[in-house]
């Protein structure tokens, strides 16, 4: 049974959050996220003439595959790169508070871009007639996607020293993640194999979520596919001792 | 206080550490000596838990360091890695904020902590100064401070004096020396004057493997040659045959000196003999113009040892 001390947890998320915000990094982050998504939802908002934020969803797991891997690229590489894995690794914190930290800092800071949206669907709600159901189990499936995402980014920054390798790996598989279950990619392969991709791809379940109905199977996925990579993280750290 | 068996430790092919034993008594400092690559660091990561060894064991206040100990005996120790690293992104405060948080200090009592750790390291004027703006030598005083935040009982201080200047090297040894009154201490260096000014024992590592160890002053007794430097008046010949009668002598060198007639000659021995080539040069009639023990340096004993 893995014990989380709450203080030390809770120390660990500060940390990244000032590592974060002591940096350029986050209001970087912060304003591209902001503008890009704001800009590619409203270019197209305007032509349809509709009260929903399907668009704005729809563009995050593409806007996502970008920005999310820069937040996750220096969370590991960089701490092996600078030597201070060596000082958190030896201040009796556990692997596992460890990546739990860094895991649950980085969600806050998502979770924080993402608050940051929230005027564009106040402003839609005093346009028109919003559905704020199908918007805030959006919200939730981004939240999702989000994590998945960091939790994938943060085991490939485990994996190198190199930032800029971490960054373009994540990109890499978490591409082949999102489009695994696309028809494009489905339609050349056998029945079973191309449900099992589908089953596989955070495409597919996003996609399923932004109708507006929490399946517990996309739940599950979501859940599992955070958890195996957060022990995929803790193993590769303990490997490398 | 620490005991460390039989520790081995590959990374691939190469074999970084070869069986090194030795312990490390509560209150002491202890050195470990050895060229760039010996394995002294890994030696050091693996007290600290932060590496496994492949095989041995290494032991803290008699408790086994193994996963189930690990956090609680990492507790007892405070760890400056080498280049001290550190966040730069984190100002001073924060750094020993997290540093102290981590090491489970009571929010009620990290203050307090901050800076008394910031204080002994004399840290206090730069404790809202950004990590990336500090000098190395205020950095190095930071990962110091880390290290003490908690006040631990044990501390590993890798290379804690690289890419000092000579004023703050001294400075750094001072301390390591006042806290060696409290606390037990390794260090790794591979600096023979550090071993020579902080150390109470060295362990001295090359190529994975223990190759000596003792006090600083007995260390050269391992192996020990003495040699005495003479400037005598005379033939050399003869000086050689009459020196060659004393016992204990390993083997006689002479050149000639700048002054006519004047020879130096250098006896090693296996103890000081001294009074005998005196004795010898007198019955021998020669002319004694000066005589030198030369003390064999940590250098020589360094070379020796890790040269086999």
């Amino acid at each position: 049974m893995i014990q989380i001390n709450k203080d030390k947890f809770q120390a660990l998320v500060r940390k990244e959050l000032r590592l974060y915000f002591n940096s350029p990094i986050a209001y970087i982050f912060l304003v591209v996220f902001l503008l890009l998504s704001s800009w590619l939802f409203f270019r197209t908002f305007f032509l349809i003439g509709q009260t929903e934020m399907r668009g704005f969803f729809g563009i995050l797991p593409w806007i996502f595959l970008f920005l999310i891997p820069s937040l996750t690229m220096r969370l590991w590489s960089e701490e092996y790169r600078q030597g201070t894995v060596e000082t958190l690794l030896t201040s009796s914190v556990s692997v596992e508070e460890a990546v739990l930290g860094k895991a649950a800092g980085s969600f806050i800071f998502l979770a924080l871009a993402l608050l940051l949206t929230f005027p564009v669907a106040i402003s839609l709600s005093f346009v028109g007639n919003l559905d704020w159901g199908v918007v805030l189990t959006a919200y939730f499936g981004a939240l999702l996607l989000g994590m998945a995402y960091i939790s994938l980014g943060l085991f490939i920054s485990s994996l190198t020293r190199n930032q800029i390798v971490a960054f373009i790996v994540s990109v890499l598989v978490l591409f082949a993640f999102l489009i695994l279950g696309d028809g494009i990619v489905t339609a050349f392969l056998p029945n079973w194999l191309g449900s099992l991709c589908k089953t596989l791809s955070l495409g597919t379940h996003y996609n399923s979520i932004l109708r507006g109905v929490i399946d517990t199977r996309d739940f599950i996925f979501y859940l599992s596919f955070i958890v195996l990579f957060l022990l995929l993280n803790v193993q590769t750290l303990k490997t490398r001792r | 206080m620490i005991t460390v068996k039989n520790l081995q430790k590959n990374y691939g092919p190469l074999r970084a550490l070869d069986n090194v034993d030795f312990e490390v008594q509560q209150g002491e400092i202890l050195a470990l000596l050895g060229p760039n690559g010996a394995g002294k660091t890994t030696a050091m990561k693996i007290i600290t838990g932060f590496l496994k060894s492949d095989a041995g064991s290494v032991e803290i206040d008699g408790e086994l360091l193994e996963e189930k100990s690990l956090l609680r005996l990492q507790n007892k120790i405070g760890y400056l890695p080498e280049n001290a690293p550190l966040y730069p992104e984190l100002n001073v405060w924060e750094h020993l904020d997290f540093m102290a948080s981590v090491h489970g200090i009571a929010k009620e009592d990290r203050e307090k902590a901050i800076r008394e750790a910031a204080k002994t390291c004399g840290l206090m004027e730069k404790l809202y100064a950004d990590v990336s703006e500090l000098s190395k030598g205020y950095k190095q005083r930071l990962g110091l401070a880390q290290a003490l935040i908690h006040d631990p009982e044990i501390l590993i201080l890798d290379e804690p004096t690289t890419g000092l200047d000579p004023n703050q090297i001294i400075e750094i040894r001072k301390f390591i020396t006042s806290l060696g009154k409290k606390k037990t201490i390794i260090l790794s260096t591979h600096i023979m004057q550090e071993v020579e000014a902080i150390a109470d024992r060295v362990v001295v590592i090359n190529k994975g493997r223990l190759v000596g160890e003792g006090t600083p002053e007995s260390l050269g007794g391992q192996d020990s040659v003495h040699c005495t430097r003479i400037t005598i008046k005379g033939c050399p010949k003869k000086t050689e045959r009459h020196l060659k009668k004393i016992k204990n002598v390993d083997r006689i060198e002479h050149r000639p000196s700048k002054e006519k007639g004047v020879i130096e000659v250098s006896v090693f021995t296996t103890e000081d003999m001294r009074s005998d080539i005196v004795k010898a040069l007198a019955l021998a009639e020669l002319e004694l113009l000066e005589i030198i023990s030369e003390k064999q340096t940590m250098e020589d004993i360094f070379q020796k040892l890790t040269q086999k």
